[in-house]
């Protein structure tokens, strides 16, 4: 609740949507110019509750996030893994809406100007007509929608939309995405891409470097936009390790795992930082 | 309207259809409908498996007099398409064969299903269990109980049943989890999707493994009546069974296509499972159709007494069906269901399926409006003996009143308060 240092002394204001400023490739360049891989970190809207939610999401960018991806919770979610599900299923116990997860957005952009993205199933997100998914997504300072279940080729419920919105429609790739599907994927994307490092869903395991370098390599010889390396990435020591490789790397469930653990919201909020902290130091922040 | 034609390359079926699954998995589903596209124009392929239903599933299956119970309803023919007297059970086989010699043909080493009833999830096994492929089937925890006995018999086919717990723990949560497994495994695994439902090419491949019912009932309705029957009757979960025989008949405008869905407690209440009657159009499990959801776009719970239409989505074809105008929506509640379970039994020798009673529940309807010189043809989809200890518990809780007429009881007046399906079935038969 108590106000809070945003992470960078920047105008807290959030501009006109006609003449809004790309906060994600400002972002991307920033780290390239650090020559480090930027650090997202994932926390689940309304888990468990709106308030403690937005406090986690502002841990994030206190602990130095570079960009802050909020999960629109989910009854099906099938490309999540027990942490990620569980979550999802506090936040709908507690009743989270789209609309709240967009004023958690709003709440972090009245902070700070750190990309956000918001991460979640098409049904959701399409529940309340396109149109107002993007206005909603603009109006609380939105940059990116992350939905695993839309492919590019299905795209066109959403894709102008979005663009005349400018939010950016960011779409994911895994390891058995062959050079026809990268193409795809690169030519529909705007703002990053996202490598899944493994084939499996989201959640804490062994994302392994030496397998997926040539994978993320040859996506990025393919495009200008920043690959991010998302699924799998659990502690410092791995996002060390992939750091190299990507753009950027995105940390979820290990996040979210860390706000199960429970306490009051300043000690949830405390664990999330000095977490997102050690990840950021090890990407060299 | 030629059904036939649809979908389109991209697997649409007008506005339904097509694919909303992570990008794992769209090379997989790539490979398969490249496999089955080659499968179908291979008649070394389409050999084989005539044969495999020929001998092995028990093809064809007959089509049945119901003499008594065209009687009871007034003189209207009906006639059952036998779909219980397929191996294992039910019509489910004739899609597992299919897809079992996919999968062999895509070199898959390993195969998963989920389950509802059980019914597809012992086709599954049975079909992995011939070809000595491993076998893993997702079932919701709820439904492993009810239906215990269909776990043991997947267990001696040495498939693994794995009880999912999540959400409502039934069938949609045991597809989010084979779902999850596939994203995980893609490689070496084939999953056998039981139902017209999920990501293109699975409904339309589905269909087309299941289009043999249909094409088998067109012509023994032809050769029994000398025509066309005015009414196909089937129940709708996924719709698999339906698809089946609805196929063979959606080209002929004057057949009329009846989809009892599950009005589990009634359509006025939020317990059923009708989502082509009270659905709205929305994505789950990989393609866009009719779901079961609130108007967050969170999927609904959905209720039904048998376990295999407990599902708050269905196939996409059906949904485009449905908006061409072309089904009759006829949706049966828990109370007719376990009547018209009773009554085929009494009537006609034949337990069928909880599914199916719901098809035979609607077909009493609509061959009591037809009447005498009308002629409505079933979908037996399934037998009952999975269901009959679940039946049995039911009517021991509160035997229900003698009765061969279709009008619904009138609730007993000395009803036990903690008889709860007895109190269910009572709800939805005053509807």
């Amino acid at each position: 609740m108590s106000p809070r240092t945003a992470r960078k002394p920047r105008a807290a204001a959030a501009p006109a949507a006609a003449e809004r400023p790309d906060r994600i490739t400002a972002a991307f360049e920033r780290c390239r110019a650090e020559r480090r891989a930027a650090l997202v970190t994932y926390v689940m809207g309304g888990d468990p509750d709106l308030a403690t939610a937005r406090d986690m999401a502002l841990a994030c960018v206190e602990g130095g996030a570079d960009l802050v991806e909020l999960g629109v919770p989910f009854s099906d979610p099938i490309a999540d893994g027990p942490t990620i599900q569980a979550a999802a299923q506090r936040a709908l116990g507690a009743g989270t809406t789209l609309e709240d997860v967009l004023g958690i957005a709003a709440a972090v952009r009245a902070r700070s100007q750190v990309p956000i993205a918001l991460m979640g199933y098409l049904n959701p997100m399409l529940a309340g007509g396109v149109e107002r998914l993007v206005r909603g997504c603009a109006d609380a300072g939105v940059d990116a929608l992350i939905i695993p279940d839309l492919l590019p080729e299905e795209a066109e419920v959403l894709a102008p939309a979005a663009a005349e919105a400018g939010v950016k429609l960011v779409y994911l790739l895994a390891p058995t995405s062959n050079p026809a599907r990268v193409e795809a994927a690169v030519r529909a994307a705007t703002g990053f891409l996202y490598f899944v490092s493994v084939t499996g869903v989201t959640g804490a395991r062994h994302a392994v470097a030496d397998e997926i370098a040539p994978l993320v390599s040859a996506v990025r010889s393919r495009t200008e936009l920043p690959v991010v390396i998302g699924f799998g990435v659990a502690t410092p020591e791995q996002a060390r390790a992939l750091g190299p490789l990507a753009d950027g790397v995105v940390v979820g469930s290990a996040i979210v795992k860390r706000i199960a653990e429970g306490g009051s919201r300043r000690a949830r909020a405390e664990r999330v930082k000095r977490f997102v902290r050690s990840l950021g130091r090890a990407l060299g922040r | 309207m030629k059904t036939a034609a649809l979908p389109d390359e991209r697997g649409r079926f007008g506005a339904f259809g097509g694919r909303f699954v992570p990008e794992t998995l769209v090379p997989a589903l790539d490979e398969l409908e490249q496999a089955w596209r080659e499968a179908r124009a291979d008649p070394a392929f389409q050999a084989e498996l005539d044969e495999l239903l020929r001998r092995y599933a028990g093809r064809e299956t007959p089509v049945s007099e119901a003499p008594r119970m065209s009687a009871d309803v007034g003189g209207c023919r009906v006639l059952l398409k036998r779909e219980d007297l397929c191996h294992t059970g039910s019509h489910k086989l004739n899609n597992t064969l299919g897809q079992i010699l996919l999968a062999r043909r895509m070199g898959k080493k390993r195969i998963i299903a989920e389950t509802g009833a059980g019914q597809h999830g012992v086709a599954t096994a049975t079909a992995a269990a011939l070809f000595g492929l491993p076998c893993e089937v997702y079932q919701g925890a709820v439904d492993v109980e009810r239906q215990a006995l269909n776990v043991f018999r997947m267990q001696l086919l040495s498939a693994r049943v794995i009880p999912v717990t999540s959400g409502s723990a039934t069938l949609k949560d045991a597809m989010n989890e084979a779902l999850r497994d596939w994203v995980t495994n893609v490689r070496d695994t084939h999953y056998i999707i039981g139902s017209v439902a999920g990501p293109h090419p699975y409904p339309a491949m589905v269909r087309t493994f299941q289009s043999v019912i249909g094409r088998e009932a067109r012509r023994q309705v032809l050769e029994l009546a000398g025509r066309l029957p005015d009414a196909v009757v089937a129940c709708v979960g996924g719709g698999s069974n339906a698809m089946g025989i609805f196929s063979a008949f959606v080209d002929d405008a004057h057949v009329d296509l009846v989809a009892a869905e599950a009005a589990g407690l009634g359509l006025s209440t939020a317990k059923h499972g009708a989502s082509l009657a009270k659905g709205t159009p929305g994505v789950l499990h990989g393609s866009r159709s009719y779901v079961l959801q609130d108007g967050h776009g969170q999927i609904q719970e959905a209720h039904s007494i048998s376990a295999g239409l407990d599902y708050p989505g269905v196939g996409p074809e059906l949904s485009y069906l449905k908006d061409q105008g072309r089904l009759t929506l006829l949706p049966q509640t828990d109370a007719e269901a376990l009547d018209a379970f009773q009554y085929l039994a009494r009537m006609e020798g034949i337990i069928p399926a909880l599914e199916s009673a719901h098809a035979v529940s609607a077909a009493r309807k609509v061959a009591r409006d037809a009447g005498p010189g009308g002629l409505v043809l079933v979908n037996v989809s399934g037998r009952g003996d999975k269901d009959v200890e679940q039946v049995r518990k039911m009517l021991e809780a509160a035997p229900p009143p003698r009765r061969t007429r279709a009008r619904p009881a009138r609730p007993a007046k000395k009803a036990k308060a903690n008889a709860r399906p007895r109190a269910a079935a009572r709800k939805g038969g005053r509807r």
